[in-house]
């Protein structure tokens, strides 16, 4: 069965989907990426936004915000420390996040700064592709 | 001898307690049945995490560039004790072993002249080591109004710490929490957790990752977030140990209570019965006087 891979998705408070996938789409640290089964072994931090899993059943969108991915060649865990659903994530939820990180951008010091303005960003951004 | 009444009011008193002691042994399974569930589902989390954290320190940990949270600052004058014990009491000896614990770890620190500063999780233990680590408290975290501790809660823990550790404050931060065995049984324990601390046995580097951004850049990034994951990881031990010693507690005091009720209701029918007993022999030696 080379054409499946285990995707397991995971936050700290529960682990959210453990499914057989045909590819998982991540959004990664540099760019979004697409991993299939056979994929080099692989270890990316994320942005926050969509991963988006294929499984014989159909497409699975899980909306993440901060975390990693260890890709290997028969697996994929995303380790993220928040995942939602993508179907029980509403506006008001992300708008709350982004007010929160923006206050924590603000209050940021000069070392954190840049990280924490490009975290806001790609709040945004992920907001303006969910609208 | 105490009167009937006395008696009588006593039983009702130790009825009642006995009443509520079983209440919350009942409460404390339910409660204790989640928090183990929570723990288990952040396992999966915990155990990914440390592995990946653990390959990556293994492969970068030995050279210069190795960020401060991973190497250390080069010193280790300066000691952050994080006592986490619970809000409230009645759960027998959990918040007196850690408090415990950390005092005479803060103790030792002392005569061997480092510096002890004491941030504490939970009022009970903020209360218990007050008098003797008072002046070196730096900061307390309240969890009174959580009911169920999330990550956030461990996170923001997590932020206060490496503030300080930004600004200096410290070279090392040292955890302090209770393991969960089972009910009647809890660990006290001491965790380092700044600088990381990993199983050496770390299988995570045999595989030879691409990383994305850079190795040192990953680590940088995921070092904080292994403070907040192990500190969520104690938090949520702490919760179940909490609940099974509370548990454990109420169990004892039930049955100390349903004791207390058998000793004392035989005192009350042996009063009862003396008391007819004399009223008879006054009517009787009445009687005979006629």
């Amino acid at each position: 069965m080379a054409n499946v891979m285990q995707f397991d998705l995971v936050s700290p408070e529960r682990s959210l989907a453990s499914l057989e996938a045909t590819s998982v789409q991540i959004p990664g640290a540099d760019g979004d990426l697409t991993a299939m089964p056979g994929h080099a072994p692989l270890l990316t931090s994320l942005r926050p936004g969509v991963v988006r899993v294929q499984t014989a059943d159909g497409e699975k969108d899980f909306v993440v915000t901060r975390g990693f991915a260890e890709v290997s060649a028969e697996s994929i865990s995303v380790i993220a420390e928040h995942a939602h659903k993508g179907e029980d994530v509403t506006k008001a939820d992300l708008e709350d996040v982004i007010a929160d990180a923006r206050k924590a951008a603000a209050d940021a010091g000069e070392e954190h700064k840049d990280g924490a303005e490009k975290f806001v960003s790609d709040l945004e951004h992920l907001m303006h592709d969910m609208v | 001898m105490p009167n009937l009444k006395d008696l009588k009011n006593r039983i009702t008193s130790v009825k009642n307690t006995r009443k509520i002691t079983k209440a919350m042994q009942m409460v404390a399974a339910a409660k204790l049945r989640r928090a183990q569930e929570a723990a288990e589902q952040s396992r999966p989390y915990t155990e990914r995490f440390n592995a990946v954290l653990g390959g990556l320190a293994a492969s970068v940990g030995g050279s210069d560039s190795a960020p401060k949270l991973l190497s250390g600052t080069g010193s280790d004058q300066t000691h952050l004790l994080v006592v986490m014990t619970a809000e409230r009491g009645l759960c027998g000896g959990f918040n007196a072993n850690i408090s415990k614990l950390a005092r005479a770890k803060a103790a030792e620190l002392k005569a061997a002249g480092k510096t002890v500063k004491v941030l504490t999780v939970g009022k009970k233990g903020r209360d218990a080591i007050k008098r003797d680590l008072g002046e070196d408290f730096v900061g307390h975290v309240d969890l009174t109004e959580v009911k169920r501790v999330g990550y956030d809660d461990a996170q923001g823990i997590a932020r206060d710490i490496l503030v300080r550790f930004d600004a200096a404050e410290f070279d090392v931060a040292t955890i302090f929490y209770s393991k969960f065995v089972n009910v009647v049984s809890q660990i006290p324990t001491e965790q380092q957790i700044i600088p990381a601390a990993f199983d050496a046995d770390a299988d995570g580097a045999s595989t030879l990752y691409d990383y994305e951004p850079s190795e040192e850049a990953l680590l940088a990034d995921l070092l904080p977030r292994g403070v907040a994951t192990q500190i969520f990881a104690a938090l949520l031990e702490n919760g179940a140990s909490e609940q099974g010693a509370r548990m454990s507690a109420m169990d004892n005091a039930t049955r100390n209570a349903g004791e207390m009720i058998d000793k004392l209701t035989i005192e009350y029918n042996r009063s009862r019965q003396a008391v007819i007993t004399n009223e008879l022999i006054e009517i009787i030696s009445g009687a005979e006087a006629l």
